[in-house]
């Protein structure tokens, strides 16, 4: 018998590992070895999906840095449910900003950092929708504007859960919260309101932009490795379901971020400089309803009088994604995900690297080389 | 250790946090039974040998053997087995099912290429069994009680080995030399065999030889008879008997038109070797219709690709030198054929009978404490006869007669005789709840079409006794195994590894070493149950 190429790999890279891969094919959340930043005990919610996105960015992040990062980290569910004093679950170094001063607490740290002549040690900033879209912006926009090298990740559940589910900037059209009327002729949050900070952060053309969801952490994984070859402002929008703030079960995070992505509702895309390079085509297309079908929030939608014109927007919306993403595959893509190892073995199993672009340095960074001498 | 202004304690981890205490359900790993491995008849483990055949190279070997606890004979199951695991699979409801008999054949081929060898697992027992017939169901006892241990002697009343599989089942369905190679791996277990040995009394043979067990495996080789008026010049034969020409002594001569009359797999059998053997026509008549046959859909339809004609709802009232006269039938609301009256006449040189088969049980005749009802000899759950000591299995006892089921008869009884040798009682292990399709979560799966068999070109099918269903090669076997969704057993995705949010699924090793549940930690969000592909985790209330 001729041993001959493999042509299929039973579930391909959808799952997380995949014992049929090579071990350097698997995902780094398959791996014994993986950093589990952030560590057991938290007191996250069953099924949250924040803690599952936060741990799959910096264990990516931790291995493409080799273990030399340190990240800042906004008020908000995430740092409340992980360091009650004077616990702490967090395995990297790690600092607590205000709310709304992240992004310049990481700029803050990257400029320490750069004084010391330690630019081996990177930097990452995270909070959650609030603490980007809203209460956050300003620091983050100033970040981009400047071209600080940090990546800034923000961690989507569309409101503000820590203080008990009000409307954020992220909070999508027709979704309850605690104070978005429930009732009435028009329920839930208004339509064209909130903001689309991914799209907000390509007009800063910065180096690298990218959406994600923790339905798929080998995409998740290849975009925050692609993201840590940069230098200069980056940011990742991670999907991120909170059961207890959308009213689903808490087993179904994961089913809500992956129906989230084959509904169109949420574009999963990477660009580059201010431009699109890649979007994650939808596999399995589905309908919103069943998205929306899993979620209390959306509750008032559907009961005895539905509202189907309601149910229609949110359709024409992801409809309207669909369409300028471009998320439906062609006939011979397929449906297959930037950064991730293909089904046929004829094909490149990594995808080819692609140039490293190094941002020109910012001008604080500039000036504090100025002021403190050439590092080393 | 001096604290700054305002601390009080020291940091530490959250681990302190035991967040298991949260729980009010709790993931455990499960097993639930793959529909393959509970539909199988020999009682393979099927998804356990797909797995190792999914790793292709060294685990082919490993395939092949696991599938040999419990079958001897791959390479002739992946050819001759109707395959109820395929029809049972769960992926034929999300596209295709996988191509169970395909693999099972590629293996088997294999290791009939490769001399893959069983080996004997038990210190010789010194105990003998008498194994009586050299059919699938003898054998596989034969091979079974050799393996734990036993000194076996199979006699057979014909010339070859084989039985039903050998004067049974045509060559372009099994071709010669593989049941040659399954069956002397059998004998080199060190089996005595003993051929043109007609056991005429089973309890005398039994205490003659000096045995202390015996399993009677005789099969059904005697063709059913009907009452046919026919005309003396009239040429009449039964599908057994013709199908055992076609090894043994002179081909059968059957003319230009011949009618094969019954609706089961030997009677597309016996049409299709009337083809092979230069009839012009080869037409089946069968009281019902094409639904209600007793013959696989696969038979049925390799038959009318090669030409044979078949006749619905009509009976043989008469059969003359050259012509049949039939009645045409109609279903009546209980689906039962009723005649109608209407005659037609059909031209034939000759006419098969293909209407059922008996077994010769005159080997237990004589036996007071054997029990023989309706054609079947009666056995205990055990299979073993009134007669301590004596077992039974294969078509000669109750229960639907396929060369598969008849393996598991012999793999069955070799379990209970070895426990009655011992003085025991062989307990077979409790089953597991079945895995339905929907305990699974098939969004993980790739999409991947089933890999078909390639088949013989239909002209060479109707003039040769060349094998028609070819076998995978390499590529594809793997493919179609790794099709195999694992239904209701860990595959190692590492998905529940990967999805829980408070790192409570501990990973015991490299793949295949499974994993553990830290309930410390694990605060029962559900997560892994739901995200695990093959529906291996569920979710059990905890006692508060």
């Amino acid at each position: 018998m001729v041993e001959q190429r493999i042509k299929h790999y039973q579930t391909g890279t959808f799952v997380v590992g995949n014992r049929l891969l090579d071990p350097e094919q698997r995902s780094i959340q398959a791996r014994m070895e993986r950093s589990n930043t952030l560590t057991s005990g938290h007191r996250a919610c069953q099924g949250c999906g924040e803690a599952l996105g936060a741990r799959y960015t910096l264990d990516a992040a931790m291995r493409a840095t080799g273990g030399k990062l340190i990240a800042a980290n906004a008020t908000g569910c995430l740092e409340v449910f992980s360091t009650p004093f004077p616990e702490s679950s967090w395995q990297l170094p790690w600092i607590h900003s205000l709310f709304g001063n992240a992004p310049a607490v990481a700029t803050g740290v990257a400029a320490a950092l750069k004084v010391k002549g330690r630019d081996d040690i990177r930097v990452v900033g995270q909070a959650g929708d609030g603490g980007t879209v809203d209460i956050g912006f300003a620091c983050l926009s100033g970040m981009f504007e400047r071209g600080d090298d940090v990546l800034f990740v923000c961690y989507d559940n569309e409101a503000y859960m820590n203080t008990g589910v009000q409307r954020s900037g992220a909070t999508p059209p027709a979704a309850r919260t605690a104070n978005t009327k429930p009732v009435g002729d028009e329920p839930g949050n208004v339509f064209g309101q909130g903001k689309n900070v991914p799209l907000i952060a390509m007009a800063h053309e910065i180096p690298y932009v990218a959406t994600a969801t923790v339905a798929e952490p080998r995409d998740l994984e290849a975009k925050v490795e692609r993201a840590m070859e940069f230098r200069g402002p980056r940011y990742i929008h991670v999907f991120v379901p909170c059961p207890l703030g959308w009213g689903s079960a808490s087993r179904d995070t994961i089913r809500l971020a992956r129906l989230v992505k084959e509904t169109g509702l949420f574009p999963v895309f990477e660009a580059e400089h201010g431009g699109v390079v890649a979007v994650s085509k939808i596999r399995r297309r589905v309908p919103v309803t069943d998205y929306l079908k899993l979620q209390r929030r959306y509750a008032h939608l559907f009961g005895e009088s539905p509202r189907t014109d309601v149910i229609e927007r949110l359709q024409a919306g992801a409809d309207r994604n669909i369409e300028r993403f471009g998320l439906l595959a062609t006939e011979d893509e397929g449906a297959t995900l930037p950064g991730v190892a293909t089904d046929l073995a004829g094909e490149s199993v990594d995808e080819p690297l692609r140039p490293v672009d190094t941002e020109a340095e910012s001008n604080l960074m500039r000036l504090l080389s100025e002021t403190h001498g050439s590092p080393r | 250790m001096e604290k700054p202004f305002a601390i009080t304690l020291d940091v530490g981890s959250s681990r302190a946090n035991k967040t298991g205490s949260w729980r009010t359900e709790r993931a455990v790993y499960v097993d639930r039974l793959p529909p393959c491995n509970h539909a199988c008849p020999a009682g393979e483990n099927i998804q356990r040998w797909l797995y190792e055949a999914e790793e292709g190279g060294e685990g082919y070997e490993r395939a092949w053997r696991q599938i040999m606890e419990d079958n001897p004979f791959p390479a002739i199951m992946g050819r001759v087995c109707y395959h109820p695991c395929e029809t049972a699979c769960n992926r034929a409801q999300l596209d295709e099912a996988v191509g169970i008999n395909s693999v099972e054949r590629f293996l088997g081929d294999a290791g009939i290429e490769r001399a893959w060898r069983a080996e004997r697992d038990a210190a010789p027992s010194g105990k003998r069994v008498l194994v009586v017939g050299a059919g699938p169901s003898g054998l596989s006892a034969a091979y079974f009680l050799a393996r734990l241990g036993h000194t076996v002697t199979i006699r057979e009343a014909g010339p070859m080995t084989g039985g039903m599989m050998r004067f049974g089942i045509p060559k372009y369905r099994l071709p010669r030399e593989v049941l040659d190679a399954e069956v002397q791996r059998i004998l080199d277990l060190g089996v005595e065999l003993e051929l043109n040995s007609k056991v005429t009394n089973a309890v005398d043979a039994l205490e003659e030889g000096g045995f202390d067990a015996a399993f009677l495996a005789v099969g059904a080789h005697i063709g059913k008879r009907a009452y046919l008026p026919a005309g003396s010049a009239a040429h009449v034969l039964d599908a057994v008997s013709m199908l055992h020409d076609m090894e043994e002594g002179e081909k059968p001569l059957l003319g230009r038109r011949v009618a094969i009359y019954g609706g089961g797999d030997t009677a597309m059998d016996a049409a299709r070797t009337a083809k092979r053997l230069g009839a012009d026509e080869a037409v089946v008549v069968y009281r019902r219709t094409r639904d209600r046959m007793p013959a696989h859909d696969v038979e049925v339809t390799e038959a009318e690709e090669e030409g044979v004609l078949l006749r619905w709802l009509s009976t043989i009232k008469r059969a003359d030198e050259d012509k049949l006269v039939l009645e045409r039938m109609e279903l009546d609301e209980t689906g039962f054929p009723q005649p109608t009256g209407e005659l037609e006449e059909l031209e034939a040189d000759a006419l098969v009978l293909a209407l059922g088969q008996e077994c010769d049980l005159s080997l237990v005749e004589d036996v007071a404490d054997i029990e023989v009802d309706d054609g079947v000899v009666s056995v205990g759950a055990n299979l073993m006869t009134g007669h301590p000591g004596v077992f039974a299995g294969g078509d000669m006892v109750p229960a639907e007669r396929s060369v598969t089921v008849a393996i598991g008869h012999g793999k069955k009884a070799a379990r209970h005789i070895d426990a009655w040798l011992r003085e025991a009682t062989y307990e077979p292990p409790p089953k597991h709840e079945l895995a339905d399709f929907e305990t699974l979560n098939t969004w993980y799966y790739s999409d991947a079409p089933r890999t078909h068999r390639p088949r013989l070109d239909v002209v060479r099918r109707q003039s040769t006794f060349e094998e028609v269903v070819q076998g995978l090669d390499v590529s594809n076997a793997l493919f179609e195994a790794r099709r195999c969704m694992s239904c209701g057993s860990c595959f190692s995705c590492d998905n529940c590894y990967g999805v829980c949010p408070d790192n409570a699924v501990l990973k015991l090793g490299e793949p295949g070493e499974r994993y553990a549940i830290d309930y410390d930690f694990c605060k029962g969000c559900g997560l892994c149950v739901a995200e695990c592909p093959s529906g291996a985790i569920e979710m059990v209330p905890e006692r508060i």
